[in-house]
């Protein structure tokens, strides 16, 4: 029986054997051609990460050369002064996009989020989630102005003047596609175990979506805002159309007011050497807004993530 | 003729009474949970075929099975979780004290609070600390009295066998233990909604074995305070941990009875391939 054995492994090992040769031939035949490809994929990537970086790059260090001559105390705080007289600042721009995040995030926000959440945990993904999902990617490819003549014609024409409340609805069309597809993604990778410890604790569904399903995903629903926040600080075309800028202070929400991009807009478009050097300082501020909004709301939120876990 | 007819029958009648008297071991006191003619569908598959089971009170019950037996799906239909997977439905009752939780009148949040789950990977909630974990389910259920919260997470922490390594660590992220650990703290919060039952699915799979008998020898003590009953696929730990074990075979309950019973002297040929590694 043994010598059976034995004899019945023998020619089974050679074969194995044969294999082995087989394959490592296949192996070092292939061998110095990936060493090479590696290589050449290391240096495309970082051939890449140059190519991308390097026209950011030059745009940021070129609105800081070229903004922070204009930058002074006068020029944060005061109305702009005489048409070509150097004189004045952005201020009137500054609070206006402030107000008009604010206000376009408080609409935004909650009706984004809640329908991310419906999506991902109530939906069931039936036909109406369908159709809600496919509007909302519609709504993200839509030409910003075409949202603004949406913002004219439905609130500019029916309060009878340019507002900050036609501005800030149309912004926040904007914003409302990009949040709830990021809350809907972000709620769908948490693991449905969690939802199931938070079944079998008694918990109701409204508890585990909030406090547990939520609280969960928060990061990634934060960066959705941010990134939404970032893509309407910018925005110029629908706010030509809803809230056509002045040189005054914010007066009422249903009266207009100015903000950066519309003002860089103008004073790019004026003739001055001085309109011009105030355009590159407003363009500055507005990068550094959207920038320290993004940094300050993950601060905001790992400061709260810390405190969970104090 | 009749000579030759007289020993199987009488051998029959044997098996028929030990039967009885078995059923009647279990069914004499008064059973926890009673599963009458359970039956359970994925879809179109029928998962679990007309299933009839007592669970005797503070007892540990193992099911036991090859895989695809449905032995877990029959425990998520104990604590109306089969439900929630899309396309899964049940028909039939299962009586807790008596009080069967599929009544319509039933509202399924207040039976998962009666009847605990210990799930096959851990899964402490990650953004919160140990003892946020562990209060979880009270808070959330609207439990504010901070000193009873701080009491129930110490004692929950103790019955898991978990509160001597964490006690001075309670503010630290339950995700950041180790997989054993974790499912310690799994089952201490479970435990803290003081469960009458306590469901638990191949908790130590995903563990070590030094794990896994930190689980089992808790599982042993924990019978004291809840009725367990825990689905494995390791026959050894059946077992040792279990009291009762039931035999579970595409859909369908082979055989019920003491573990001692089940694993020494199992009544059906298909039971005792099992246990013998024949098959599965």
């Amino acid at each position: 029986m043994i010598v059976m054995n034995s004899e019945k492994n023998n020619p089974k090992n050679n074969e194995n054997k044969q294999y082995t040769d087989k394959i490592n031939n296949y192996i070092k035949k292939k061998y110095k051609r990936r060493i090479i490809t590696n290589k050449l994929v290391t240096i495309l990537t970082i051939i890449s990460v140059v190519v991308a970086v390097i026209p950011l790059g030059s745009i940021l260090i070129e609105v800081i050369k070229n903004g922070s001559e204009a930058i002074s105390i006068e020029f944060l705080t005061q109305k702009p002064g005489a048409l070509g007289s150097g004189k004045g600042g952005i201020g009137p721009a500054i609070q206006g996009t402030l107000i008009i995040i604010g206000l376009s995030s408080a609409l935004s926000v909650p009706v984004g989020m809640l329908t991310g959440i419906y999506l991902s945990e109530y939906s069931k993904n039936n036909r109406f989630s369908t159709v809600v999902r496919f509007v909302n990617d519609v709504l993200t490819g839509l030409p910003s102005i075409v949202i603004g003549i949406v913002g004219y014609v439905t609130l500019v024409l029916t309060l009878g003047s340019y507002s900050v409340l036609a501005g800030a609805f149309s912004l926040s069309i904007i914003m409302i596609p990009i949040i709830v597809r990021v809350t809907e993604e972000t709620l769908k990778l948490v693991p449905n175990s969690l939802r199931e410890a938070g079944y079998s604790l008694g918990l109701s569904k409204t508890k585990i979506t909030l406090n547990i399903v939520l609280s969960t995903a928060k990061s990634g629903v934060l960066t959705g805002i941010v990134l939404a926040i970032s893509r309407i600080a910018g925005e110029t075309a629908p706010l030509i159309m809803t809230i056509l800028g002045t040189s005054l202070f914010f007066s009422s929400f249903t009266g207009p007011v100015d903000a950066l991009p519309l003002r860089i807009w103008r004073l790019a478009s004026q003739p001055y050497e001085s309109a011009h050097s105030f355009g590159w300082g407003a363009a500055l501020i507005l990068i550094v807004i959207v920038l320290f909004l993004g940094v300050g709301l993950r601060v905001l939120i790992r400061k709260n993530l810390a405190k969970v876990e104090m | 003729m009749a000579v030759e007819n007289l020993a199987p029958v009488e051998k029959k009648e044997q098996i028929e009474e030990s039967f009885v008297y078995l059923d009647d071991e279990i069914e004499k006191s008064h059973s926890k949970l009673v599963v009458k003619d359970v039956n359970g569908w994925f879809g179109s598959k029928q998962a679990l075929k007309s299933i009839n089971i007592n669970i005797k009170p503070n007892s540990v019950t193992a099911f036991i099975g090859p895989s695809g037996c449905g032995k877990t799906t029959l425990l998520r239909c104990l604590n109306r979780m089969h439900e929630m997977t899309t396309g899964a439905k049940i028909t039939g009752e299962v009586l807790l004290d008596g009080l069967n939780i599929y009544d319509k009148a039933i509202n399924p949040v207040i039976i998962k609070r009666r009847i605990g789950m210990v799930f096959q990977k851990p899964n402490p909630f990650p953004t919160m600390s140990i003892q946020d974990n562990v209060a979880a389910g009270l808070k959330l259920n609207g439990v504010r009295d901070r000193n009873l919260i701080q009491d129930i997470v110490e004692d929950s922490l103790k019955g898991a066998a978990l509160w001597n390594e964490v006690k001075d660590e309670l503010d630290k992220p339950g995700v950041s233990l180790s997989g054993g650990q974790q499912q310690r703290l799994c089952i201490a919060r479970a435990l803290a909604m003081q469960p009458e039952v306590l469901l638990m699915d191949e908790p130590t799979s995903a563990l070590d074995p030094l794990a896994s008998s930190k689980i089992e020898e808790l599982i042993s003590n924990l019978r004291e305070r809840v009725t367990i009953i825990i689905v494995t696929h390791n026959m050894q730990q059946a077992a040792r941990v279990s009291d009762f074990t039931a035999f579970m075979y595409l859909g369908e309950l082979i055989e019920y009875g003491a573990t001692n019973q089940i694993f020494k002297n199992p009544k059906k040929d298909l039971t005792e391939r099992y246990i013998s590694g024949k098959f599965g």
